[in-house]
């Protein structure tokens, strides 16, 4: 299994990297385009902030993603990853996501508990979700994040924290995961070995 | 329901653990790779590695220590001690640490906390304070003080300002250790971890003082904490992280289960 993993320099790879060859993937880490034109499989991790990903924009990464992706080559997006599927983020009005999917990606509200998420919580997949097979409706992943995507008919996996969220969005090769599978032991590893596994049909 | 960590501490000093070990292990007692993954294995939610090597050669023996424990371990690890610029961090980062915990450095140079989170964002910060009430004031919780040095010097910042000026320079959790509890096994410190707690948004390991289980339910529920951490788990009565969570299951505290 080839998997590419883009940098763009949002953060630390290594952990994600790791994982992967971990599952016997042969991974390729780029900073450039280029190599998206032969990818087998494409992992887009990241955490911060989500103007970090006007990176992908400068590079020529984002045209290069989208190509991949109507090619069929199953994606991964990974936290921020996962975020800039979507249209927009409030985090940073100004920078555009992927717009694979048109919702927009917002702060958790204002309640009594802490923002941001962090720490261990319980995922409820979909039925029908690919990247959760083998997952049982309240196994636990790792998350840090202030902000998170709405719940639509794409949402792979819904987590309870202040309100019911998608931590998980799936559809046909594209997926995404709020939550980090790099460090959330056996469960994210059947993640990240169900996405290496993936065929398009 | 987001549940409340328990985090394994390991202090290890030329690359061997030098803490915590007394009661473990068949394998190797002082590896700090099997260590971590056997707290893992048993359900800890989160590894944090504290080098207290003084030495500058000991440097390059604790890279090598954070790539061996961070080779297959799949839950979040924190490498802390003598962490002083942006540069060690990310030598720590680049060797599999997913957090960085800065203590004094973060005192002599608040600017250093931004630094680290602008690159690996501020979930992979946390600022640990050593703090010791204030005996001699009229409110000793909030009028703690933060301390260096191994608590040897006052360094007469208020806890609770501290924490909320960390917060504001980007740190992503707080790592609470109270210098009148540790070691104490008398309890953790729940007033002043509550303090901390409510005047942050960010999360508060609680550390220090922990001796049974109680402790930890405790500072979960009146101390607010978001998470313990357990320097020395096995000594507490209970065998391993399972048991210390079946325990705080039962006492109705959110926690992750192992399975």
């Amino acid at each position: 299994m080839h998997v590419t993993v883009i940098d763009y320099k949002a953060g630390n790879l290594t952990s994600v990297v790791k994982a992967l060859r971990h599952l016997g993937a042969e991974v390729e880490v780029t900073d450039r385009p280029e190599p998206l034109a032969k990818a087998e499989r494409i992992v887009l991790p990241g955490v911060g902030h989500f103007a970090a990903t006007r990176r992908l924009d400068e590079t020529g990464l984002t045209p290069a993603i989208r190509e991949a992706i109507g090619r069929g080559v199953p994606f991964l997006g990974i936290c921020v990853g996962m975020q800039w599927l979507y249209a927009a983020s409030t985090e940073a009005p100004d920078q555009r996501g992927l717009a694979h999917f048109p919702e927009t990606v917002e702060r958790f509200p204002d309640a009594e508990e802490k923002v941001p998420h962090v720490g261990w919580n319980q995922l409820d997949p979909s039925s029908p979700s690919r990247l959760f097979a083998g997952v049982t409706s309240g196994e636990f992943a790792y998350f840090t994040h202030a902000w998170r995507a709405p719940i639509t008919l794409s949402t792979a996996a819904i987590t309870n924290y202040i309100r019911p969220f998608a931590s998980a969005v799936e559809q046909d090769n594209v997926f995404g995961v709020q939550f980090h599978p790099e460090k959330s032991g056996e469960t994210g590893l059947t993640i990240l070995k169900n996405f290496l596994e993936f065929h398009a049909c | 329901m987001l549940t409340r960590r328990i985090i394994a501490c390991l202090d290890c000093r030329d690359g061997r653990v030098v803490k915590g070990v007394q009661f473990l292990d068949l394998i190797d007692a002082g590896d700090p790779a099997a260590l971590a993954h056997r707290h893992a294995q048993e359900g800890a939610d989160e590894i944090v590695l504290l080098d207290i090597t003084a030495t500058h050669e000991g440097r390059a023996t604790l890279l090598d220590t954070v790539r061996r424990t961070a080779q297959s371990l799949f839950v979040p690890f924190t490498v802390g001690g003598g962490i002083r610029t942006a540069g060690d961090a990310e030598a720590v980062f680049e060797a599999g640490a997913d957090k960085v915990s800065i203590n004094s450095a973060a005192l002599a140079d608040p600017a250093l906390i931004g630094q680290i989170g602008a690159s690996f964002g501020a979930q992979a910060v946390i600022v640990a304070i050593d703090a010791r009430r204030n005996p001699d004031a009229s409110d000793p919780v909030q009028s703690a003080t933060v301390f260096t040095h191994g608590g040897r010097r006052d360094t007469g910042r208020t806890v609770v300002e501290w924490a909320r000026e960390a917060e504001s320079r980007g740190a992503g959790e707080i790592l609470l250790t109270s210098m009148d509890s540790d070691g104490m096994r008398n309890g953790f410190d729940c007033e002043l971890t509550a303090a901390v707690s409510g005047a942050v948004r960010i999360p508060v390991i609680a550390s220090g003082g922990a001796g049974t289980v109680a402790h930890f339910a405790e500072v979960f529920g009146a101390g607010k904490a978001d998470a313990a951490l357990a320097a020395s788990i096995f000594h507490f009565g209970v065998s391993s992280a399972r048991s210390l969570k079946q325990e705080l299951a039962q006492a109705g505290i959110p926690v992750r289960l192992p399975c």
